[in-house]
């Protein structure tokens, strides 16, 4: 019985359940009522998409720079859509009625905004310094051949400076070069306040009366930070830079009236580039506020939780139509006699704090989320609340519910139209303003279809992002 | 040893200030100065302002007569209406387009919602884009959209397009045939009650026989028949007492049946398509929720699909999804305060809007206002957590 076994060789998988064919047939022709499903959607592809293509882009008019364009191509017999409008329009679009010699200093102040973030929300691409500096540097030289020096002076020098404030500071913190705890604190004061009164009137007295107070109250922010969070990443003090000097820089270029730039009223903002001011400044005031008071809701003082608890539910209760309402037709009340407050200000205020109310619900989810344990550890070591909070519970709080906020983003970048209820004129008011031209009464779709086309982007990019921070840093993925 | 003492001697030179509870009042009362200085500073301006323009504070105001038009009113009013009345005509326009709203996008919701968890390819990728498209663009540019770019340039009334001659839609909106009641007509709805009361007892009972005996009763069926067949014979009892008033043209106009505005039918659509969007991602994902373990004992069982669907998945199913379709309503009815942008007479528009501009008294108004989204939100989520403890999971 020496007979061996030999296998016969395996038959290959029917034809029809693998390749295309299989995998048309399994996912499309499956079941008669599968098919029927299929030939359903597909008759209604074909009586949608090939007019809406031929609309948009094959019977289009991209070229040329007047409406006869369009007007010619109509009598023509076309029926597509007329881009000459947006083309025109593209600047009015994306500035407002920003003076068209000005748009540089618009287009600067995101450029630095960009340069700054990009490191810091792509880790990946730039986590090391070398690259890092790489960028700087390329960033700084565009901006020497585009803008000239005293531009890529300071994008240099707001670029470069968290790492040379991350070298100097690498010694003994501040705090413990004294004996006493109150002498420390006093003189970290002191000397903040010096260094702001010292650039005050340095700037008030050798370069611009206007910008000194604003300068020097940034120079005490940063001092207070230098002194007493003296341990700091370079990463570190890019956000620290983010949050105190790239606002104050912000403010002064795109209002200007100072440092020989032309003054620039805020009701000549407009465009994407309004949406954009809305919706940034937005996202982070709102988030910091959301934070304190999700803390303060799950505070065990009882006049603090109640005031942050009637506060969220009150916002939360309310359509953000009515906050802008009350911004702009009650608040003016509340203020004294001939103050009056920028329209655009009390739109982002009202933005901020109705958003902030938001935030504070996801960041209280994600709180109690969060190990007693960890709570507990921080206590033993016999760390302050502040420190506590700040340094173990809201990172990983933050950590945890990230899809949670990019939802909020995304509403509040979508919510930035609202503020065309009050008068502003963001994208879509740019959108509508200009359809009451009167030589180009009549583009009506192109208008609002041009429109949503960048908002979609921007809103895609953002719940994308959020997928993939959600990917790198949740810990369920780790 | 007492409290006081052990730390009175371990701690001979304890600050007072290093206490948590002292910092904690002291920080509670600071914040409660700041707040009472803060109000009492914007009251004090708010008396100063409202005296200096001549404006009398309090609610008198909403007994005199409002002096303007509104382009929908569900109940009657005219220009010689008060503001009480534009206040209630503006509410139940809310109230209308937010279930009108409601209704809607739940129905594609959840159509939206199953057929992208469907094995045809094809059919939840067009979901897929669909969602994904509609909900990345601002709800307040669909309304334009639709308001300013497809119904304001429809042709006027003389060309209409018509549908077989019974509804119309033009640049002034929908016309829609109107039913006129004549009396006898109350026997209808009377008998739909009937019918409903009776279903509901039926179907305890079926379901009471079958516990005890282990036969089933045909009771949806017959419930289906009670529901159509009572109103039914009810009406042909009273000789059909109900007519419908089609419209006609007449002149540059409509005459008869009832006008829906072009506003309403932008707001209403845009709420539908983008609200849709969003039920759908939370039914799909409360479906996704259900353990596949329970499907699996289900066809082990021999249940068949339907029968699956019906019994096991969406009643797990929708205590995942419930919550948050509840807030979404919520978030649908704080939309729909966006018809101040197109002009349809919602609560903000009329009240906010024009009886503000009108009266002057802001702080009354505004705070009316927003003091009736806030009851409508408390109800809803009175309403949710009536739910969460009925039906939430007990013993997690």
């Amino acid at each position: 019985m020496s007979e061996t076994w030999i296998p016969s060789p395996s038959l290959p998988s029917p034809k029809l359940d693998s390749g295309y064919a299989g995998w048309v047939k399994n996912n499309l022709f499956s079941t008669p009522g599968n098919l029927l499903l299929t030939l359903l959607s597909i008759a209604l592809l074909v009586l949608t998409v090939p007019p809406l293509l031929r609309w948009g882009i094959l019977d289009a008019t991209w070229l040329g720079d007047s409406r006869g364009v369009c007007d010619e191509a109509a009598q023509g017999g076309s029926t597509g859509a007329c881009w000459v409008f947006v083309k025109v329009r593209w600047g009015v679009f994306l500035y407002g009625f920003y003076p068209l010699v000005e748009r540089w200093r618009v287009n600067f102040t995101f450029f630095v905004l960009a340069v700054a973030l990009f490191p810091l929300f792509a880790p990946i691409l730039l986590g090391t310094t070398k690259r890092k500096m790489v960028l700087y540097l390329l960033a700084a030289i565009t901006v020497l051949f585009w803008l000239g020096p005293i531009p890529a002076t300071f994008i240099a020098c707001y670029l470069f400076a968290p790492f040379a404030l991350d070298r100097l500071l690498q010694g003994k913190p501040f705090l413990e070069l004294f004996g006493n705890q109150v002498v420390a604190v006093l003189t970290g004061i002191g000397s903040a306040l010096l260094v702001g009164v010292i650039s005050y009137y340095g700037i008030f007295l050798y370069l611009d009366e206007k910008a000194a107070g604003a300068i020097g109250l940034t120079a005490l922010v940063l001092t207070l930070f230098l002194l007493f969070i003296s341990r700091l990443t370079a990463s570190g003090w890019h956000w620290v830079f983010l949050f105190t000097v790239y606002p104050v820089f912000a403010f002064f270029m795109l209002v200007g009236d100072i440092f020989g730039l032309p003054l620039v009223e805020t009701h000549f903002w407009g465009g994407l580039f309004l949406t954009l001011v809305v919706a940034g400044s937005g996202m982070a005031t709102a988030l910091p506020i959301g934070i304190l008071l999700a803390l303060g809701r799950r505070s065990d003082l009882p006049v603090i939780k109640v005031l942050c608890v009637s506060f969220i539910e009150f916002v939360r209760g309310v359509p953000l139509v009515s906050v802008l309402f009350m911004a702009s037709v009650m608040f003016p009340l509340f203020l004294p006699e001939n103050v009056t407050f920028n329209k655009l200000l009390r739109a982002l205020v009202g933005i901020a704090f109705f958003y902030a109310a938001y935030m504070a619900e996801v960041i209280r989810g994600g709180l109690q989320a969060i190990p007693k344990g960890q709570y507990e550890a921080a206590m033993a070591l016999g760390w302050p609340y502040w420190k506590m909070m700040s340094l173990i519970i809201i990172p990983q709080t933050l950590r945890l519910v990230i899809p949670g906020l990019a939802n909020n983003f995304l509403s509040l970048l979508k919510d930035t139209t609202l503020v065309a209820v009050i008068g502003l004129l963001d994208l879509l008011g740019v959108a509508k303003a200009s359809m009451a031209d009167k030589e180009w009464l009549g583009f009506t779709k192109e208008a609002y279809i041009f429109a949503a086309i960048v908002f979609w982007i921007f809103c895609f990019a953002i719940s994308r992002y959020s997928v993939y921070l959600e990917k790198t840093y949740h810990p369920s993925h780790q | 040893m007492s409290k006081v003492a052990r730390s009175e001697t371990q701690h001979p030179r304890r600050n007072l200030l290093n206490d948590p509870r002292v910092r904690g009042w002291l920080a509670q009362a600071l914040v409660l100065m700041l707040l009472v200085i803060v109000a009492g500073y914007a009251l004090y301006n708010i008396a100063h302002n409202l005296n200096k323009a001549g404006i009398t504070t309090g609610f008198a105001f909403l007994s005199s007569p409002s002096g303007f038009d509104i382009s929908q009113t569900l109940v009657d009013y005219s220009s010689r209406s008060t503001y009480a009345d534009a206040f209630v005509v503006g509410i139940l326009n809310t109230l209308l387009v937010s279930i009108l709203g409601i209704v809607s996008s739940t129905i594609l919701g959840f159509f939206l919602g199953i057929i992208r968890l469907s094995p045809n390819w094809l059919i939840s990728k067009m979901a897929e884009a669909y969602t994904e498209i509609i909900r990345n663009i601002p709800l307040l540019l669909q309304i334009l959209f639709w308001y300013l770019a497809i119904l304001t340039p429809l042709p006027g009334p003389r060309l209409a397009m018509h549908f077989s001659d019974i509804a119309f839609l033009c640049n002034r909106g929908l016309q829609i045939p109107k039913p006129i009641f004549e009396p006898g007509f109350i026997a209808t709805p009377v008998a739909f009650l009937g019918a409903v009361i009776l279903s509901i007892f039926l179907f305890r009972w079926s379901k009471k026989r079958q516990l005890q005996t282990g036969r089933r009763f045909p009771d949806y069926s017959i419930a289906i028949a009670l529901l159509v067949g009572m109103p039914l014979v009810a009406m042909m009892l009273t000789g059909f007492p109900l007519h419908w008033e089609m419209p006609v043209l007449s002149g540059f106009n409509f005459a008869g049946g009832i006008t829906v505005l072009p506003e309403l039918i932008a707001l209403w659509l845009s709420l539908t398509l983008y609200s849709a969007t969003f039920i759908g991602e939370y039914v799909r994902s409360g479906i996704m929720a259900v353990d596949k373990g329970q499907r699996d004992a289900a066809y082990a069982l021999g249940h068949r699909p339907w029968m699956i669907y019906r019994l096991i998945v969406i009643p797990q199913a929708m205590r995942v999804v419930t919550p948050p379709l509840i807030s979404q309503y919520l978030t649908l009815v704080k939309n729909s305060s966006l018809a101040v942008v197109i002009g349809y007479p919602d609560l903000i528009h009329v009240f906010a809007g024009t009886a503000l501009n009108q009266s002057g008294q802001a702080v009354e108004i505004i705070s009316i206002t927003m003091a009736v989204y806030l009851i409508i939100s408390l109800f809803i989520s009175l309403i949710m957590n009536w739910y969460n403890k009925k039906y939430a999971l007990r013993g997690l």
